[in-house]
């Protein structure tokens, strides 16, 4: 394996002194002159008509300068499906739709002048269960759309399926269920807009999609009847998004909305009440599976059907199908294979994007129906998934081709860490459960592409201008790891900005883990134009043709004569400095080759996909139901390790959050009211919760990855859940189909397996 | 209602005033513009805020400012050396990886810090309890433990996690 002096290795996150010594500023810590506050009052019915919202009273509070109501404001349409607005005219739909907003000089006054809002409404039938909502005499969510079920229709059939099930030799069919859970992200939601003088709009706002943020907020500008202006996204620190900030939101709207009103700059940041009651979490699902294999545990058939609760509006979650298409038909090799879902309107809070896209809820049932399936066939779940691994140089039945693949390698591993084949005192059980994920990007949108400029100083530094978003994954230190490497620079020589749409270039967003992959090979691209700039222009003052020369430690070098040599920031001061100068800057836009599903979601989605291994050891305590973990390995094909230390802490991350989605994490929601706002209620891991965890890195270097590499941003949290509820099962014999695995479930399942 | 209170904050004497409903938080990043205390919840239960009052470490967001009077404060600002150079706990978190967001990692360290003042040599269930109320939603923890061990001198209970690679490669 070549032997690189940058990538591949521990590099500490670039902005990490910053954000260690308290300088690191986010949504939070912006302020700007002049600066109004603005707060949102929210409905206090899941559905009902809005009678009237008589705003006299907050209108004359000291230092209230503004105050909207949705019938204040232009037509501007939210979402994927177009079906919200900033501030809800006529109904209210959910507990979490907005009514009116506020902006004053100070948040208290804010805060106070909405409650002074006096708004009557009408209530009216709700419904909170997406089964009761597709029944034809259901409340409608919105009247327009004639029906709860939404036009979107999840439908993929390979091979024959029916046929398939009429020759199997053994067959399960189970359903499970996934409930609420949200992203936590220790900063809250936020922004700032400002309008300059000619109503050209700067935003400071927390997002994943800088430049699709810009064009939605271009669009409202059209609606409130400002066309031709110009919309600036500048995104500060980011404290955390795991999906969270892939779309644009109510709030986002409300601040333009209020600056455009009071000519102020105008921040909303969330409490952390708002944070749980009003951002989108990922989206419920109940699930329908159905599998079968043959005599010797070959796969034959996998049969899906699920039910979404989408909530009473649309983001993202509504397409976290296309990608539960993915380990549905691609998860081991099966050769029929079908799958619908649906996404259902209800007066809920409505999902979005999170970790995973759908990959958490679809691997949950998927990988518990293959332990049931194993043990129907009469393997072990290990030898079971042996049969059925992914192998390299594949293309599966939905038209993914595989390029890499280490999946085997994975289970091997985790097996043998995990001493699979060794007895177990009483209650203590081990589990399995394997991964697939988009490694190369996914072609989600027309474009997977992203946008890198490269300038270099008089000194040998090079900025390098990003479309990517650093939100504390790593993309800043991966992506200069990579340009240092291609221009033989000390790390500390490149800077890389992803925070202004004025300055950097244009990029689909951060998701579906394809920022090590995307926006590295656009780095590398950038870089390597770069590379032969210096190459030519160190030709001219080393009479040597640029073939033969090379870039090393901050020089050109003859290959031939390593003393015929030239520093690049001697190089560089000669051509900005000289008669006729010159400078250095390079631009790539790297776009991967990966396709959009076709009509009958066929295509392959991304250049390369990534897998891996999840194994557990687990003990579960019959009389309290508490389920310990003894142990935990991850296992991940990651192509290739641009940065060690970051990887581990992507993995690391991922199966915390990955436990607390099979163990702790739930959303309460009574009747659409969200009971647990807060930490001490909504159960995410602590210090204390941590396991012993192991992260083997399999380096399978992929074709098409920079330097071989694959994403990871997101795999670290898919099979967590399946393989805890497997290793329940191994360690007493109960079989918990819904998410989380609260003590209480245990202790039921356990009570009902002793009647038996 | 207003009260003067003079408190020893990163080594400098200060005399302010501030109203009697001000949180310690609040006086800290509004009123005195050191922003690298975050607020996380408002509430206790994150631990963002956390900053270091006469040895311990307080939820800055749960504490009145007028109970600063007469104590010793220290936030993040105060941590490095005033030559810039990073405290070890600062240093260790950078190169171990336990800073990812960065949102929770002032209050992370400080936490981190007070628990080593009082006890040097901590076992690693007592690092977990330290920082159980501090939240991170990012690294998992473990490199934060790692973090923290790393400085305290029982370093024989590292966990090592140990990258391993397939025979052959391409390269």
């Amino acid at each position: 394996m070549q032997e690189y002096t940058v990538v591949g290795k521990p590099i500490p996150k670039r902005d990490a002194v910053e954000k260690a010594t308290g300088r690191a500023q986010y949504i939070q810590d912006i302020n700007l002159p002049g600066m109004l506050y603005g707060k949102i009052l929210y409905s206090k019915y899941p559905h009902a008509r809005i009678v009237n919202i008589d705003t006299t009273q907050a209108q004359k509070l000291q230092g209230v300068r503004a105050i909207l109501t949705g019938a204040d404001i232009p037509e501007i349409k939210l979402g994927v499906y177009q079906d919200n607005r900033p501030l809800k005219a006529g109904k209210v739909r959910s507990y979490r739709d907005e009514v009116a907003a506020v902006a004053a000089t100070d948040p208290d006054v804010a805060r106070e002048a909405l409650s002074l809002i006096e708004v009557s409404y009408e209530a009216l039938p709700c419904v909170y269960d997406p089964l009761e909502a597709m029944r034809e005499d259901a409340p409608l969510i919105h009247v327009k759309h004639r029906t709860n079920v939404l036009k979107m229709p999840w439908k993929m059939h390979f091979g024959d399926v029916d046929a398939a099930q009429k020759n199997a030799a053994h067959i399960i069919k189970e359903r499970f269920s996934t409930t609420w859970v949200t992203h936590c992200c220790l900063g809250t939601s936020g922004a700032i807009a400002e309008f300059d003088h000619a109503n050209n709009l700067t935003i400071y706002t927390n997002t994943q999609i800088p430049s699709l943020a810009q064009k939605d907020f271009l669009t409202a500008l059209h609606a409130m009847g400002l066309k031709n202006r110009r919309v600036r996204v500048i995104k500060p620190f980011i404290g955390g998004g795991f999906g969270s900030k892939l779309d644009t939101y109510a709030y986002e709207h409300i601040a333009i909305l209020l600056a455009f009103k009071t000519r102020k700059p105008v921040k909303i940041v969330f409490d952390r009440e708002e944070e749980f009651t009003a951002t989108s979490t990922r989206q419920p699902a109940l699930i329908d599976i159905s599998q079968g294999c043959d005599q010797e545990g070959k796969l034959v058939f996998r049969d899906v059907a699920m039910i979404l609760d989408n909530g009473a509006y649309t983001s993202w979650g509504a397409t976290t199908p296309s990608v539960m298409m993915m380990p549905i038909s691609t998860l081991y090799r099966v050769p029929n294979v079908r799958y619908n879902a649906k996404c259902v309107y209800t007066n809920n809070t409505y999902s979005q994007a999170m970790r995973g896209y759908g990959n958490p809820q679809a691997t949950f049932a998927i990988e518990s129906a293959m332990d049931m399936l194993a043990e129907a066939a009469g393997h072990d779940p290990v030898t079971f998934r042996r049969i059925n691994s992914n192998k390299p140089d594949q293309t599966s039945t939905q038209g993914f081709r595989i390029t890499t693949c280490g999946l085997t390698e994975c289970i091997d591993e985790v097996t043998q860490r995990l001493e699979w084949d060794r007895s177990n005192p009483p209650g203590e059980g081990v589990g399995i459960a394997s991964l697939i994920h988009v490694g190369g990007g996914a072609r989600v949108y027309k474009s997977d592409g992203c946008g890198t400029i490269i300038k270099l100083d008089d000194y040998g530094g090079a900025n390098v201008f990003t479309g990517a978003s650093d939100m504390g994954q790593g993309a800043d230190t991966v992506i200069a790891q990579m340009v240092a490497e291609e221009l033989a620079l000390p790390i500390e020589d490149v800077r890389v900005i992803h925070s202004d749409t004025d300055v950097c270039p244009w990029d689909v967003g951060a998701h579906a883990s394809r920022t090590t992959f995307v926006a590295g090979n656009s780095a590398l691209g950038a870089a390597r134009k770069l590379k032969q700039q210096i190459l030519e222009l160190a030709s001219n003052h080393l009479e040597a043709p640029p073939e033969i020369l090379d870039l090393q430690d901050q020089k050109v070098v003859c290959r031939e004569n390593p003393e015929q040599s030239i520093a690049i920031d001697k190089l560089l001061r000669k051509a900005h400095f000289g008669v006729g100068g010159t400078m250095l800057t390079s631009e790539f836009f790297y776009d991967p080759a990966n396709e959009n599903l076709d009509r009958e979601f066929k295509g392959n989605l991304s250049m390369t996909y990534t897998f891996g291994a999840h194994g557990v050891r687990v003990k579960v305590d019959e009389e309290t139901g508490k389920v310990q973990i003894l142990k935990y390995v991850a296992a991940h094909d990651v192509g290739r390790a641009i940065n060690p230390l970051l990887l581990k802490g992507q993995v690391y991350g991922g199966v915390m959050m990955g436990i607390g989605y099979a163990l702790t994490e739930q959303v309460i929601l009574d009747k659409g009211e969200i009971m647990n706002p807060n930490f001490r209620d909504y159960k995410i891991l602590t210090a204390k919760d941590t396991v012993p965890i192991e992260a083997p890195v399999l380096e399978t270097h992929d074709p098409y990855g920079p330097f071989g590499a694959k994403g990871i941003g997101e795999p670290g949290c898919v099979p967590s859940a399946p393989a805890i509820a497997n290793a329940i099962y191994d360690a007493v014999g109960i079989r918990i189909k819904d998410l989380p695995i609260t003590p209480e479930k245990v202790l039921a399942a356990l009570k009902e397996k002793h009647r038996q | 209602m207003s009260r003067e209170i003079t408190f020893r904050l990163n080594d400098n004497d200060l005399t302010i005033t501030v109203q009697d409903h001000w949180t310690l938080l609040y006086l800290l990043r509004e009123e005195l513009g050191l922003q690298g205390t975050k607020e996380g919840c408002g509430s206790g239960e994150c631990g963002a805020c956390t900053v270091i009052i006469d040895g311990s470490a307080i939820n800055a967001c749960l504490y009145l400012a007028a109970e600063a009077d007469g104590k010793e404060i220290l936030t993040i600002e105060g941590l490095a050396a005033p030559d810039g150079t990073l405290h070890p706990l600062q240093q260790s978190f950078i190169e171990n990886g336990g800073i990812q967001c960065g949102y929770c990692s002032p209050g992370m360290i400080l936490a981190a810090k007070a628990l080593l003042a009082e006890n040097p040599n901590p076992s690693e269930d007592e690092i977990k309890h330290a920082l159980a109320g501090n939240i991170c939603r990012c690294t998992g923890y473990v490199q934060i433990i790692d973090s923290v061990k790393a400085v305290s001198p029982r370093q024989d209970e590292n966990i090592k996690v140990v990258a391993w690679q397939t025979d052959q490669s391409p390269d």
